[in-house]
């Protein structure tokens, strides 16, 4: 595999990811405990949507097929899509919600600070881009996370089951294979290692925070960097998709 | 009238510049200053419309009656001498 290859790769996973866990908070428009979070997540949506767009049509470039954000994003099948399996599942209730955008937004929050310094300048200024926009997610996840483990009984229940349904999926975000160590030898990629222990360390804090548990680690869930998804990425991408699929070229 | 369930009334007020004054935007919904604080972000500056928030708890505004309209503001109905456009310039006083 070449770096070009491995480049391609790394950032068609990347935007995946805003991708997906993008469909999964529209899907809370309408449907939020009130207004403002309404508006909050939705808004959250708006900026993965925009970094899924870079993403992607970066990819699309380093691929040198002239596929486009839009080819990508909409003819893909789900062994094509490599967003990690915790942005694939379904919302469950508000506390899954907050729970899978707390793990996920200080993963990105330590990652994208790292990337920022990427030998790649593309990458590079998506990266100092980002941060900016995942910083605020983090904030919000963790004043929820907080609010709702140190609340009443039955959002404290509710925060700590969310975390133990969620923690099995958190393993996959700091895997690495031959792609990325091509990538991280020459000063591209993120160091995962590092990213990982300031990601556990302030997990566990905000955990402690909210009066909350920290899950055990026990068997955690892979598949995704080679294409392997949950059942439900398939009902996503038949939903996003459909348009394109019964109606190929449509525009209006 | 339902009760409301959803939490705090907060006034939201934004500058829209640096030095501009601040306007009042809306309302929000929020348990605590920093929710109320991130839901004014997200509900009034989602395109750009301001550099700056405050946040003020509903009930800690006090507001005129109007019923005391004719008190408070009648007054100064009539009263054209108040108007700086009442008063001739004097000769020479460009500046003004």
């Amino acid at each position: 595999m070449t770096e070009q290859d491995a480049l391609y790769k790394y950032c068609l996973r990347l935007g995946d990811d805003a991708l997906i866990h993008s469909y999964r908070l529209s899907e809370w428009c309408s449907n939020a405990p009130i207004l403002e979070e309404d508006l909050a997540l939705t808004n959250f949506a708006l900026d993965m949507i925009g970094r899924a767009q870079l993403l992607l049509t970066y990819a699309g470039q380093l691929e040198g097929k002239g596929r486009t954000d839009d080819d990508l994003a909409y003819r893909r099948s789900e062994r094509e899509y490599f967003n990690h399996l915790l942005l694939e599942l379904p919302n469950g209730d508000f506390a899954h919600t907050i729970a899978r955008l707390l793990f996920s937004s200080v993963w990105e929050y330590y990652f994208f600070n790292e990337l920022q310094h990427s030998r790649d300048t593309t990458l590079a200024a998506i990266a100092a881009k980002t941060v900016k926009e995942v910083k605020y997610h983090m904030a919000h996840a963790t004043d929820w996370a907080i609010r709702l483990g140190d609340g009443t009984e039955e959002s404290n229940h509710r925060m700590q089951k969310a975390i133990d349904d969620l923690w099995m999926y958190t393993g996959e975000l700091f895997e690495t294979d031959e792609q990325t160590a091509i990538l991280r030898d020459k000063n591209i990629a993120a160091d995962m290692a590092m990213i990982k222990a300031k990601w556990r360390q302030e997990i566990e804090r905000i955990i402690g925070e909210a009066t909350l548990t920290m899950p055990k680690d026990e068997y955690m869930q892979t598949g995704s960097s080679t294409g392997i998804h949950t059942e439900y990425l398939g009902h996503i991408l038949s939903e996003m998709q459909y348009l394109q699929r019964a109606y190929p070229e449509a525009t209006w | 009238m339902a009760t409301d369930s959803q939490l705090m009334e907060w006034e939201v007020f934004m500058q829209s510049k640096p030095g501009a004054n601040y306007i009042h935007a809306g309302s929000v919904h929020a348990s605590d200053k920093k929710m109320a604080l991130q839901n004014a972000r997200d509900t009034y500056t989602r395109r750009g419309e301001g550099t700056s928030i405050w946040v003020v708890p509903s009930d800690a505004i006090v507001a005129s009656n109007p019923d005391d309209n004719d008190m408070f503001f009648d007054p100064a109905n009539d009263k054209v001498y108040r108007l700086p456009t009442y008063y001739v310039m004097p000769e020479g006083a460009k500046a003004i």
